[in-house]
């Protein structure tokens, strides 16, 4: 049963609020790459010494991760009822 | 001197619990963790209480400094699921859940293995009653598996117990090391309860089949108790370096793919652990103290998710992702709290986890780990992307369901803030922490490079969330089951278990067959002789009989003669 208040849109599902929201992470990743090249933090490793080697590590990470997990889940992925269909058959064999 | 031990007050509630009813219980059960955590203010490190018991010397009480700040968050923790689950009615659950938070207290101020291992014990088999007490099919038989598990670790740990005892005379828990036959089968007591690749099922499995309330308790206190005993024991073990590592980052996949929200968490609480793994195996001061203080940090925010779940849930009666969606219009506070969580777990400046996992990662980088340095970013990424934003993403945004909601109750609204607040709290006075941790490592987390990588890292990950969706590579939540190692013997084993029994059942035909053949050859051949109609059987005149003996005598006269 669904009233009608419940259908009207939340200002999460406004299109120009979820603009907004990716516009000031745009800005927040701009800034943090100029600040990246401003100032002079210290490194342990080489890898570090690239510019702006973490925002490249973590957008590759995470793009990375949801690509394998796609792969995975064509590997491991199966109906919601997997177990239960097996302990029927396992409860009938029985 | 304390008066008495800091699991009497527990033991006590959970009695009183039993026979109580409504506000009364509520108050016992509320005080129990209050008056443990104002006693335990006053107790001083050192504190050593001994008892001789036949030949041997049993510490059922220890106080030092790493035991004192688990023993502090076990405190916390306790009032907050309390006060979580205090609009139940449910005896059984309030009973296993008091006992349940009172063993993880004894565990960790056992100075021997023997009260360990009663501690362990009691932790493992009322923690199982939490997960039946969702009192389903599922349930049921997701807690026999769960308690299959816990009673394997204690089963190790008593005989590795044993063999120490048997070895040395002492049953002193200290730093064991991995050494020995008796060392590697306590080291794999803790793994199990750490989540150990591939003896981590019980967590992905048993977690999610219990009530909204029950969950929280479990989250809370059994893999902290490992983690706890694992520092103690094997601290600066380099192979937990490697497993914490693998720990930390095999179970993003199968968050990215789960569609169960709190399976979902139960796998980030895998990642998790793998962060508190790697810094007990690097064994350094600054590691050790990261380990602890992450330990500390994830009861609150890994107990804040799952509680914001447990609401969604009790409020909704659903967990999938698939199904939820919206909820933010009409449980704000739930999502707010629920957000607040999801940035802690996520380690972002000012909050918890910030504090704690880059004392770990520093740790990795100082000791020259480079390579589990980077595998410990990729899942720190990762971890932003399951738990960040993921879980409240889908619960409480994503597609309106049109689902009938209302705000979650107070006492659910009262303990998640207080999770939050410490959360947010700890992040922003890190000293807070820091002052309770066991070593000395002066360590400080809010330096530039820190916090800018840390920002590139989270802000670009986030960045990549974004892309994925625009680009419409994001993978959608189905409704499913991931495979994951359980298999083996949810399916596999007794997939193997029935081949045997068939093919035994097909040889056993075969020989059945065989012998009924032979068998009936024989009783055939018996019938011919002995049968109705056989030789023998036949009935015979009494005067051949007399004949026969007749000529016997005859014979035997004969003989004699001769």
């Amino acid at each position: 049963m669904q009233t009608q208040n419940n259908n009207k849109a939340g200002w999460a599902d406004r299109p120009e609020i979820q603009q907004r929201i990716r516009y000031v992470l745009y800005i927040i990743c701009g800034l943090l790459v100029i600040a990246d090249l401003l100032v002079s933090r210290y490194t342990y490793l080489p890898v570090e010494d690239i510019p702006a080697f973490y925002a490249f590590y973590g957008f590759a990470a995470l793009v990375g991760v949801v690509m394998l997990a796609k792969i995975l889940r064509q590997l491991v992925g199966r109906g919601e009822d997997y177990y239960r269909k097996n302990k029927k058959e396992s409860d009938g064999n029985a | 001197m304390p008066e008495y031990h800091p699991f009497l007050p527990f033991l006590v509630a959970a009695l009183l619990a039993a026979v109580t009813r409504g506000t009364l219980r509520s108050i016992i059960m509320l005080l129990a963790p209050v008056v443990g955590g104002l006693m335990l203010l006053g107790v001083e490190t050192g504190t050593l209480v001994q008892y001789q018991l036949m030949e041997l010397t049993l510490s059922p009480y220890r106080v030092d400094a790493l035991s004192l700040p688990f023993a502090y968050i076990f405190h916390i923790g306790a009032f907050i699921c309390v006060l979580y689950s205090l609009h139940l009615k449910d005896t059984l659950q309030h009973v296993a859940g008091m006992l349940y938070a009172g063993s993880a207290i004894g565990a960790v101020f056992a100075g021997d293995l023997f009260t360990l291992f009663i501690f362990w014990e009691i932790l493992g088999l009322s923690s199982a009653f939490l997960v039946w007490s969702s009192r389903d099919d599922q349930s049921v038989s997701a807690g026999v598996r769960y308690l299959i598990f816990q009673v394997l670790s204690g089963v190790l740990l008593m005989a590795g117990a044993l063999w120490i005892w048997v070895d040395t005379g002492s049953l002193a828990f200290d730093v064991i090391g991995l050494e020995g036959g008796a060392a590697w089968l306590i080291f794999f007591a803790f793994g199990i309860k750490c989540g150990f690749p591939f003896l981590h099922n019980w967590i992905t499995d048993g977690y999610p089949a219990s009530t909204p309330t029950g969950t929280v308790f479990l989250c809370c206190f059994t893999t902290k108790v490992a983690i706890y005993a694992m520092a103690r024991g094997f601290p600066g073990t380099e192979l937990l370096v490697y497993i914490g590592a693998f720990m930390a980052c095999y179970p993003i996949f199968f968050a990215v793919i789960e569609n169960d929200l709190r399976r979902v968490l139960a796998y980030s609480m895998i990642n998790q652990l793998g962060f508190m793994v790697v810094g007990v195996g690097l064994g350094t001061a600054l590691a050790l103290n990261g380990a602890v203080a992450h330990a500390f940090n994830d009861v609150l925010f890994k107990g804040l998710l799952f509680m914001s779940m447990g609401a969604v849930m009790y409020v909704t009666g659903r967990t999938k992702a698939s199904d939820l969606g919206g909820l933010y219009k009409k449980m704000p506070i739930t999502t707010a709290l629920c957000i607040v969580g999801a940035v802690t777990i996520s380690a972002f400046p000012l909050v918890s986890a910030f504090i704690s996992k880059s004392m770990i990662m520093s740790a990795l980088i100082e000791e020259g780990h480079g390579i589990i340095w980077m595998f410990m970013l990729f899942a720190s990424a990762g971890v932003l992307e399951h738990a960040g934003i993921k879980i409240p993403y889908f619960a409480f945004f994503a597609h309106d369901q049109g689902i009938e909601a209302q705000e979650a109750p107070r006492n659910m609204l009262g303990a998640m803030s207080i999770a939050a607040v410490l959360c947010v709290a700890i992040g922003v006075f890190p000293a807070m922490l820091y002052n309770i941790l066991p070593y000395d490592a002066p360590y400080s987390p809010y330096d530039m490079t820190h916090v800018l990588t840390q920002m590139q890292l989270l802000a670009f990950a986030t960045l990549g969330v974004v892309f994925l969706h625009r680009s419409g590579r994001y993978p959608a939540e189905v409704p499913s089951v991931n495979l994951d190692f359980e298999w083996v013997y949810r399916r596999l084993l007794p997939g193997i278990y029935r081949i045997v029994v068939r093919t035994l059942q097909i040889i056993g035909d075969f020989i059945g067959s065989y012998l009924q053949s032979w068998s009936g050859n024989l009783m055939a051949a018996l019938n011919r002789t002995h049968g109705p109609q056989g030789t023998l059987a036949r009935t015979w005149p009494t005067g051949s009989m007399v004949l026969w003996v007749a000529v016997l005598l005859a014979v035997f006269l004969v003989l004699d003669f001769l």
